[in-house]
């Protein structure tokens, strides 16, 4: 039973920190993996092996099958991707059937001006507050509404409901809540004596802003998985650090955040690549500004540079850039991942 | 093995309440802790929402006034018929219905697709293959759109629904989420089926299917969902009503109308927010599977 249990700690987990917590699932929770039950332990990274050579009927309907997908894919994703890079060395506008070939001038440009280092800062800051904190918050929402409390289940869809509605409706709406004149923010600090920060007219408020937008909204993913991943754990190690009378700091550092690790992975990947990604908040709150720049992120001067500022060729290079970083970060977090698993 | 690891972690919790309130929670102060935490979050979800639904029912007078109101009093419903008479409210909704219509579709039938033939068929280059399509969760839209913005315009699609569809419909999540669903389908079951002569498009149908349901409709809800809520791209290549979902509609009604003119903005974000909390609320634990069951196995 251990042995099943066991492998069950990984009930939600990032597959890529090791081969082991493929094996996925033994008993599964209300909100557990799909057919639990007789799962092939090969799963997923091992299909099972060929035992006859499919017929060429077989090869020919796969093809069939596999094709739309893999030209869809091809021509709006990897095509795309390649030629946002030539883009990246030319100057073209967006609307004239012309693209002169600039060499590497545009990303010279990138370096020398001035705004890049602010709108490398605002990605940074919106990033890495709105992972950090949906982790953090998304996994302490998870351990209270793990306990036995009356009504948690109310709570637990409440949390989770923003995350299936718009970012662009959301964004509309929180722009009245934040609205520094007559909003909900500012009124609640007006009761107990406050005045509110003119959110839409300096940067930092601006930020924060779409920043604790961007939180409230989707708070409810990591809250789910953190639930989820709460709920398939082994029962067993918590009633040994009962029975051992750990202190509850102890317990959660010691007992529950390592059985976390693979969800907390798996979190750290998809919650970047996402937050990294936002458009429609911040295009509905403060379309990148105030001030010009004030909430410009790299996505968002893309989009800004190409489509309003008409230079597809310096939005392809922003873009390219993006790209880079995306890489590198998510190799050092693999690698991170990898040794914090070994040690 | 796992329903008597179940059964034991069932009893541990009914014996042991601390195994399942883990770290908090022991003794009425924890409790009380636990109660008061769960008021607290309640109210930061809902009071916004509230403000939000309360807004889009007052008058204009009613708005921008300091305190703010609380209550919608005098009632103003008028808010929603001045945004569906300013705005072609209806065209945009219908708009959202299409673009959500096709891609999801397009995006399921092809997830299944794709995954049957990456986990049952036997074929070369299948793990390949695999790997060509799972790369592509790994680059963000963002980067794409410039070029594809061009290839659309080229082909004079902008403004049109095969411009919006049509780049949206690859599925590298559906194709990966299915396939792990295939995959875990009992081994004997399939090869029952195929010593009964079963084809390979009839045991996708009448066994691999019927078997999967409950992933498909979570996939499907996610798709729905996802698809509905998609901004950017509809957003470029929309001008107007023709082919603008409502999510494009409410940021133009924004342009106009925000900040002046709260109330009927307030109503646009209801009208479109609703769709969606209300199938979350009826679905919302298939949702919840999809979602954790991608995380699962990722």
């Amino acid at each position: 039973m251990g042995a099943d249990i066991g492998v069950d700690a990984g009930g939600v987990t990032g597959g890529s920190s090791g081969g082991s917590s493929g094996h996925t699932s033994g008993p599964a929770g209300p909100t557990g993996p799909a057919g639990a039950a007789g799962r092939d332990p090969r799963v997923p990274f091992g299909p099972p092996p060929l035992r006859r050579a499919g017929s060429k009927g077989e090869w020919l309907l796969a093809a069939a099958l596999l094709i739309p997908n893999l030209v869809l894919l091809f021509l709006f994703v990897y095509r795309p991707l390649v030629d946002n890079i030539r883009l990246s060395f030319t100057d073209w506008n967006i609307s004239s059937p012309q693209a002169n070939y600039v060499g590497a001038s545009n990303y010279v440009e990138w370096l020398g001006r001035a705004d890049t280092r602010i709108v490398l800062t605002n990605t940074l800051i919106f990033t890495f507050a709105t992972v950090v904190l949906s982790m953090v918050l998304g996994l302490a929402l998870a351990l209270l509404l793990d306990q036995k409390l009356r009504g948690r289940n109310i709570v637990r869809s409440m949390v989770f409901a923003p995350f299936v509605i718009s970012g662009a409706a959301i964004g509309v709406a929180f722009q009245f809540v934040f609205d520094p004149s007559f909003g909900l923010i500012q009124d609640l600090l007006a009761k107990i004596g406050v005045a509110s920060p003119n959110f839409y007219q300096r940067p930092g408020w601006a930020l924060f802003m779409v920043t604790s937008t961007y939180i409230w909204k989707n708070l409810g993913y990591t809250f789910v998985i953190y639930l989820a991943a709460l709920q398939a754990r082994r029962g067993d190690l918590d009633e040994a650090a009962e029975i051992d009378g750990a202190s509850r700091w102890n317990h959660f550092r010691k007992v529950l955040l390592p059985q976390l690790r693979p969800t907390t992975f798996f979190l750290s990947i998809t919650v970047l690549l996402s937050s990294v990604q936002v458009f429609d908040i911040i295009y509905a709150m403060t379309r990148g500004g105030p001030i010009g720049n004030g909430t410009m992120t790299l996505v968002f001067q893309v989009y800004h540079e190409t489509f309003v500022n008409q230079r597809a060729g310096y939005g392809a290079t922003v873009a390219t850039v993006m790209f880079l970083i995306l890489l590198v970060v998510t190799a050092v977090q693999v690698r991170f991942m990898d040794k914090g698993a070994r040690a | 093995m796992s329903a008597i690891a179940r059964l034991s972690r069932t009893n541990g919790r009914a014996g042991m309440p601390s195994a399942e309130s883990g770290i908090q929670g022991r003794g009425p102060v924890g409790k009380a802790f636990g109660y008061a935490a769960m008021v607290l979050v309640l109210l930061i979800i809902a009071v916004p929402l509230f403000w939000i639904v309360v807004t889009s029912f007052k008058r204009q007078e009613n708005i921008y006034v300091r305190p703010a109101e609380y209550l919608p009093i005098p009632f103003h419903p008028e808010n929603y018929s001045e945004v569906t008479s300013r705005i072609p409210f209806s065209a945009y909704f219908r708009n959202s219905v299409i673009i959500t219509f096709f891609t999801a579709s397009i995006k399921i039938v092809l997830g299944v697709l794709s995954a049957y033939a990456l986990s049952l068929l036997r074929f070369p280059g299948r793990n390949l293959l695999f790997v060509v399509i799972l790369a592509a969760l790994m680059v963000p839209n963002q980067i794409t759109v410039i070029s594809n913005f061009a290839l659309v315009a080229q082909l004079g699609w902008r403004n049109t629904f095969q411009g919006i569809i049509i780049p949206l419909c690859g599925t590298a999540f559906g194709t990966f989420l299915m396939r792990n669903q295939f995959l875990s389908l009992p081994h004997e079951i399939i090869e029952a089926a195929r010593m009964d002569g079963a084809g390979p498009l009839k045991l996708l149908w009448r066994v691999v299917m019927p078997l999967s349901w409950p992933t498909l409709v979570a996939f499907s809800l996610i798709t729905v969902v996802n698809e509905w809520n998609e901004y950017l791209w509809p957003f470029l290549m929309s001008d107007d009503a023709r082919t603008a979902p409502l999510q494009v509609g409410l940021t133009f009604l924004q342009n106009n109308d925000g900040v002046t003119n709260w109330g009927p903005v307030m109503a646009g974000t209801v009208l479109t927010i609703l769709p969606v909390l209300l199938l979350f609320l009826v679905l919302q634990r298939q949702m919840i599977k999809g979602l954790t069951s991608g995380a699962v196995k990722s």
